[in-house]
């Protein structure tokens, strides 16, 4: 119920609603940067304030996107486990702190912009690329389905999860990841008929 | 030939296999000029296999796939303009995070215009009783939701025919019998999969598929009858 939540447009009066999707793009693109490239803890701990700060600017439900995220944060907390026992603390903390201030980030865009303006955006942004064969209409869509792609991958792994548990190979990782990754190609096909059926990208 | 809406005329369809390759289809003739026409038959008999060819889903191997004279391996552009096609699982079919911007999307040849495109969305929604589900995350619709909706985005664009493939398979008997009023109620011509009889027999015609073959082709009620008598 929650995985189709995370990176979910949701209405609302804030700047960050008010600011085109184009410059939130732009900013997100210059955070991701920055926040690569400014290395060590503390500046890594400054980051995840402000994705949060700005996340919880955003309107977002925090206990509804904290769920969300719940194995995402799992996720970082193994990386944050491995960086610290390989590399130390300092490391760690920056690791971890970078990728949920860009998970926080990345969500704030999702959250505050519809999918509709993203496309358009990145349509336009490519539009000077077309003479060198970027098809700008394909790259937006590519990036409108990603959004998409978000809950639907995560309930396919919910899906995939309980078939293992029903038929007691929860401890197999084989039974997990096997059957997870061959449902994701068979829906990444399914999406590519729909889109094909529906006349996307014959123009 | 030229005056069916839908023809398939010799048709064969080849599937590549580890040992080579194995005819799904074998050679079909058929013309569809009826409003209402349904193909009925055991799993894996071809059925689907014939739905996507009208649109060019599946690309026939040998032989021709005519939509209102027009072929469709040449004009396929042109063919999913007038053909709509409604898939089984609508989580398949609906691509976008929302409920409206997934109708924008089959809205965006139509209206370039953001705005136009967004209102026409909203028509839409409201015409489909799905006024309120604008902002809903199409992941969290109900199986009879997110089937409305999928047919809501077919039909945005009007197309003159409508091909669904077992829409009803996965729904519960209300909303089953819901989308199989709405399909039936439909202005357009309709190609309809199903291994619901009933709606089947509600058709104007009806072909039995069995082992990639038309095995029996007349009005829907004697084709149901014959199917019910030989499964």
């Amino acid at each position: 119920m929650s995985a189709d939540l995370l990176g979910l447009h949701r209405p609302g009066t804030t700047l960050l609603h008010r600011l085109s999707a184009g410059s939130k793009l732009g900013a997100l693109l210059v955070a991701s940067l920055v926040v690569v490239l400014v290395r060590g803890p503390v500046s890594a701990l400054v980051f995840l304030a402000l994705g949060f700060g700005a996340l919880a600017w955003s309107g977002a439900r925090l206990g509804v996107t904290f769920r969300a995220m719940r194995w995402i944060l799992v996720t970082a907390a193994l990386l944050g486990a491995w960086t610290a026992w390989q590399s130390g603390w300092p490391r760690a903390v920056e690791a971890v702190g970078d990728l949920l201030a860009l998970v926080a980030l990345a969500t704030t865009m999702t959250v505050t912009t519809p999918v509709d303006e993203v496309m358009d955006a990145v349509t336009r942004a490519l539009q000077p690329f077309r003479r060198v064969g970027v098809n700008p209409e394909a790259v937006g869509l590519a990036f409108s389905l990603m959004l998409r792609a978000i809950p639907s991958t995560l309930s396919l792994a919910g899906d995939t999860r309980d078939a293992a548990l029903a038929r007691g190979l929860e401890r197999s990782p084989r039974a997990r990841l096997v059957p997870f990754v061959i449902r994701v190609v068979a829906r990444a096909r399914d999406t590519g008929d729909a889109l094909h059926a529906r006349g996307i990208g014959d123009d | 030939m030229s005056n069916s809406r839908i023809a398939l005329d010799r048709v064969t369809v080849l599937v590549p296999t580890q040992d080579g390759s194995r005819q799904i289809i074998h050679e079909t003739s058929f013309d569809l000029t009826e409003k209402r026409v349904a193909l009925i038959g055991p799993n894996g008999s071809g059925k689907s296999t014939m739905a996507r060819l009208i649109n060019g889903l599946v690309t026939a191997t040998t032989g021709r796939v005519l939509v209102d004279g027009l072929d469709v391996a040449k004009h396929g552009r042109d063919v999913r303009r007038r053909v709509g096609f409604m898939f089984t699982d609508p989580a398949a079919q609906l691509v976008m995070p929302t409920a409206r911007e997934d109708v924008a999307l089959s809205l965006r040849r139509t209206h370039p215009h953001k705005a136009e495109r967004l209102a026409a969305a909203e028509r839409v929604l409201a015409d489909f009783g799905l006024a309120d589900f604008g902002d809903r995350s199409v992941h969290a619709l109900s199986g009879g939701e997110g089937q409305l909706l999928a047919l809501a985005g077919v039909l945005a664009t009007s197309p003159s025919i409508v091909v669904a493939d077992e829409p009803t398979t996965l729904l519960d008997l209300g909303n089953a019998r819901r989308i199989g009023d709405l399909l039936l109620g439909l202005p357009q011509q309709l190609v309809l999969v199903t291994h619901d009889l009933d709606l089947a027999e509600r058709c104007d015609r009806a072909l039995l598929i069995k082992d990639g073959r038309v095995d029996f082709d007349g009005p829907a009620t004697e084709t149901v009858a014959r199917y019910r008598a030989t499964a």
